[in-house]
C-alpha cells in the first residue's frame, strides 16, 4: 500500500515536470495539432465532397474518426518524450534517485492524458466550426470523450514502448507513423468500412480504431439508421470491443514498458 | 574509519568487451578517491555499478555499507552522482529541477522547496534560478547537476568527470566547490582524464586501464612513479633526433620519448625553469635547432607512457556510448 502510494507521489511529480513542459515549449503542441486541423479541413471541404455517407452530413461522420486519429496521433507525444528522456541524462538522474521504478513511466503516461484532453477540446471547437454536431444527452457526451481518453492512455503505453526501444525521438517518429498509418486508414475512421475491399475491409472491422470512431459515433449521436455499423461482433458492440482493447493494451504494455524501462541506461 | 565505497573483484562485460576486469576499491570516510584513466578505461562503468544503474557480472559491491547488488534503493537515498552529460531537465528553471529532485528524494514539499533554494544560493544560481535551464552556460548547467545530486545531503557523492568539456574558469570554480564539499565531511569519489585534476582534489589516486588497475597511491606517490615535470623540444631537422636525444639524456631523470614524425622529445626534469634553461643551452652548443620548448606538467599520457609502456588509448565500450550518443 505504502508503495502504491509512492507510485502516486512520484508519479505526480514526474507529470508535474512534464506538463511544464507543454506550458514553456507550446509550439510542441501547436504543431502536433496543425496536422489534424488540417486533417478536419481537407477531409471536409476537398475529399468529403466525393465521399457519400448514406443518410448524413459527412462532417458529422468525420469528427469522431478525426478524434481517434486525434488521440492515437497524440500518444508519440508520449513516445517521443520518453525517447528524448533516454537520449539525455536525465534518465540516469531519475535512476539513481530512490523513487519507485516505473513512476517515470506512469508520469509521463499520466501527462498525456492533460495533453490529449487540450487537443480533443481544440478539435471538438474545430468540429463545432465546420458543423459537426453532437445530439446525445450529456452524460452520452462524457462517455464518448471519456473513452476516447482511455483508449489515448492505453495507446501512451505502446508508444512508450516504442519509446524506450527506440535511439532516438526522430527514429520514433517513423516507427510511429509505419503503425499510426495504416491503424487510422485502414478503419472506418474516414470512410465507412464497407467501401474497402474485402481483405481490409476485415482488418478495418476488428480494427481498435474503428471500434473507438464506431463508440465515439454512437456515443455522439452520429449515426444514421441508413448507415448502419457492418455486421461483425466488434463495430456492433463498439464500445465494449474498445474497452476490451483498452484493458489489454494497457496489461501487455505497461509491464513491457517497466521492463524496458529497469534496464535501459541513458544511449 | 569507516570505509564508505568497498568494491571487490568487480568485473563488467558488455558482450565480448570486458569493461571491468576485477577492480577493487576502497574509500574511507571524509577522503578523496580518483578514478584516473583515459576514456573506455572503464571509469564510468564503475560509477554506473556503484550507483545502481548497472548490474555487474562478478564481484562484491557495498556503498555506505549498504549491498549495492541486493539493496539498490537504500544505496540511492544516501548517494549523489553527478555526471559527464548534465542529467537536468533544461526545459524546468533550475529551481523546478532542483524541487522535483528533492520531491523524489522524498523531502516532503516544503523541504524540497527550501532546500532548491539553498543550494542555489550555495551554487551562485539565485538570478538564474526562474529561467528554464535551456538559457543556461555549460558551466552553469554543471553546476546546477551537481547541486541536483547533493539535494539529499548525501553522505557519498559519485562525480564522474565532473569538468569534462569545461573551460579554464568553469573548471576552477568547480574544484572550489568540489573542494567545499569534501571539507563539509562528504566522501567522493571522483573520475577524471586530466592528472592535475586528481592531484589537486584526491586523497588516493587509482589508475585504471581496460579495467584494471594499473597503480594506486596518494598523488606524492604516483608523481614520485611518473617523475615531475616534464621537458618538451620540436626540433627543427629530423636528422638532429638521434643527437638530441643524447643531449637530453644529461638532463633527463627517467625514460626520454621520441616522437619521429613530429620531431618532438620529451623528458622528465626536475629542477624547475633553470632546466629549460640549461637545455637549451645544451641544444645551442650542439648546434641543434629548436622550433619550440616547453615546460610542463606530467599529463595522463605520461602517466601511462611510465606505468605500461604505451600512451593512453581511448577504446572500448565507454568510447563506443559517447559516439552513439554524438
Amino acid at each position: 500500500m505504502a508503495a502504491l502510494a509512492w507510485l502516486v507521489a512520484d508519479g505526480a511529480a514526474v507529470a508535474q515536470r512534464n506538463l511544464i513542459k507543454i506550458k514553456r515549449v507550446p509550439e510542441v503542441l501547436v504543431f502536433v495539432l496543425l496536422s489534424p486541423i488540417m486533417f478536419v479541413l481537407l477531409f471536409a471541404y476537398v475529399f468529403g465532397g466525393a465521399i457519400d455517407v448514406p443518410g448524413m452530413n459527412y462532417r458529422e461522420f468525420l469528427m469522431a474518426g478525426i478524434f481517434a486519429q486525434t488521440v492515437v496521433f497524440g500518444a508519440t507525444y508520449t513516445g517521443a518524450g520518453l525517447a528524448e528522456d533516454m537520449q539525455k541524462g536525465i534518465i540516469d538522474r531519475f535512476k539513481s534517485l530512490p523513487m519507485t521504478r516505473p513512476a517515470v513511466l506512469v508520469g509521463r503516461t499520466s501527462a498525456d492524458i492533460v495533453y490529449n484532453i487540450l487537443s480533443i477540446t481544440i478539435m471538438a471547437t474545430t468540429g463545432l466550426l465546420v458543423g459537426w454536431r453532437i445530439h446525445t444527452s450529456f452524460w452520452e457526451a462524457a462517455a464518448g470523450f471519456a473513452i476516447l481518453l482511455l483508449f489515448s492512455y492505453a495507446f501512451s503505453w505502446v508508444m512508450a514502448t516504442v519509446g524506450l526501444l527506440v535511439p532516438s525521438p526522430e527514429v520514433l517518429n517513423n516507427a510511429a507513423f509505419m503503425v499510426i498509418m495504416p491503424l487510422t486508414f485502414i478503419s472506418n475512421a474516414f470512410v465507412p468500412a464497407d467501401t474497402l475491399p474485402p481483405v481490409l475491409q476485415t482488418f478495418a472491422e476488428w480494427n481498435p480504431v474503428s471500434a473507438v470512431t464506431q463508440a465515439a459515433r454512437n456515443l455522439f449521436g452520429n449515426t444514421s439508421a441508413l448507415n448502419p455499423p457492418p455486421d461483425v461482433w466488434p463495430m456492433q458492440n463498439a464500445e465494449l470491443y474498445t474497452l476490451i482493447w483498452i484493458v489489454v493494451l494497457v496489461a501487455v504494455f505497461a509491464p513491457i514498458s517497466v521492463r524496458l524501462y529497469k534496464r535501459a541506461s541513458s544511449k | 574509519m569507516n570505509e564508505m565505497i568497498r568494491a571487490e573483484g568487480l568485473v563488467k562485460n558488455y558482450g565480448e568487451v570486458r569493461a571491468l576486469d576485477g577492480l577493487d576499491l576502497s574509500v574511507p570516510e571524509g577522503s578523496v578517491l580518483s578514478l584516473l584513466g583515459p576514456n573506455g578505461a572503464g571509469k564510468t562503468t564503475a560509477v554506473r555499478i556503484l550507483t545502481t544503474l548497472l548490474p555487474f557480472d562478478e564481484g562484491q559491491a557495498t556503498v555506505a555499507g549498504i549491498d549495492v547488488r541486493t539493496n539498490p534503493n537504500d544505496v540511492r537515498s544516501r548517494i549523489g552522482l553527478s555526471g559527464q552529460y548534465a542529467a537536468v531537465d533544461e526545459y524546468l528553471t533550475g529551481f523546478e529541477n532542483l524541487y522535483l529532485f528533492g520531491k523524489l528524494y522524498r523531502l516532503g514539499r516544503a523541504r524540497a522547496r527550501e532546500r532548491a533554494r539553498e543550494l542555489l544560493e550555495r551554487f551562485d544560481l539565485v538570478e538564474a534560478g526562474d529561467r528554464p535551464v535551456k538559457t543556461y552556460s555549460g558551466g552553469m548547467r554543471r553546476r546546477l547537476d551537481l547541486a541536483g545530486a547533493l539535494v539529499a545531503n548525501p553522505s557519498v557523492l559519485f562525480l564522474d568527470e565532473p569538468t569534462t568539456g569545461l573551460d579554464p574558469r568553469g573548471r576552477a570554480e568547480m574544484w572550489d566547490v568540489i573542494r567545499e564539499m569534501v571539507r563539509a565531511g562528504t566522501t567522493l569519489l571522483l573520475t577524471t582524464q586530466y592528472l592535475e585534476e586528481a592531484d589537486r582534489l584526491a586523497d588516493e589516486i587509482v589508475v585504471i586501464d581496460h579495467g584494471r588497475p594499473i597503480a594506486r597511491g596518494t598523488a606524492d606517490q604516483l608523481k614520485s612513479q611518473i617523475g615531475g615535470e616534464r621537458v618538451e623540444l620540436v626540433i627543427a631537422a629530423r636528422e638532429d633526433l638521434a643527437r638530441a636525444r643524447e643531449t637530453l639524456t644529461f638532463f633527463a631523470v627517467g625514460d626520454i620519448v621520441v616522437d619521429e614524425q613530429s620531431r618532438t622529445l620529451v623528458a622528465p626534469v626536475s629542477g624547475g625553469s633553470g632546466v629549460l634553461t640549461e637545455v637549451l643551452r645544451g641544444f645551442d652548443a650542439n648546434s641543434i635547432g629548436v622550433l619550440d620548448v616547453g615546460l610542463r606538467r606530467p599529463t595522463l599520457d605520461d602517466v601511462f607512457l611510465t606505468l605500461t609502456g604505451h600512451a593512453a588509448e581511448n577504446g572500448g565500450s565507454e568510447e563506443i556510448e559517447l559516439k552513439e550518443s554524438a
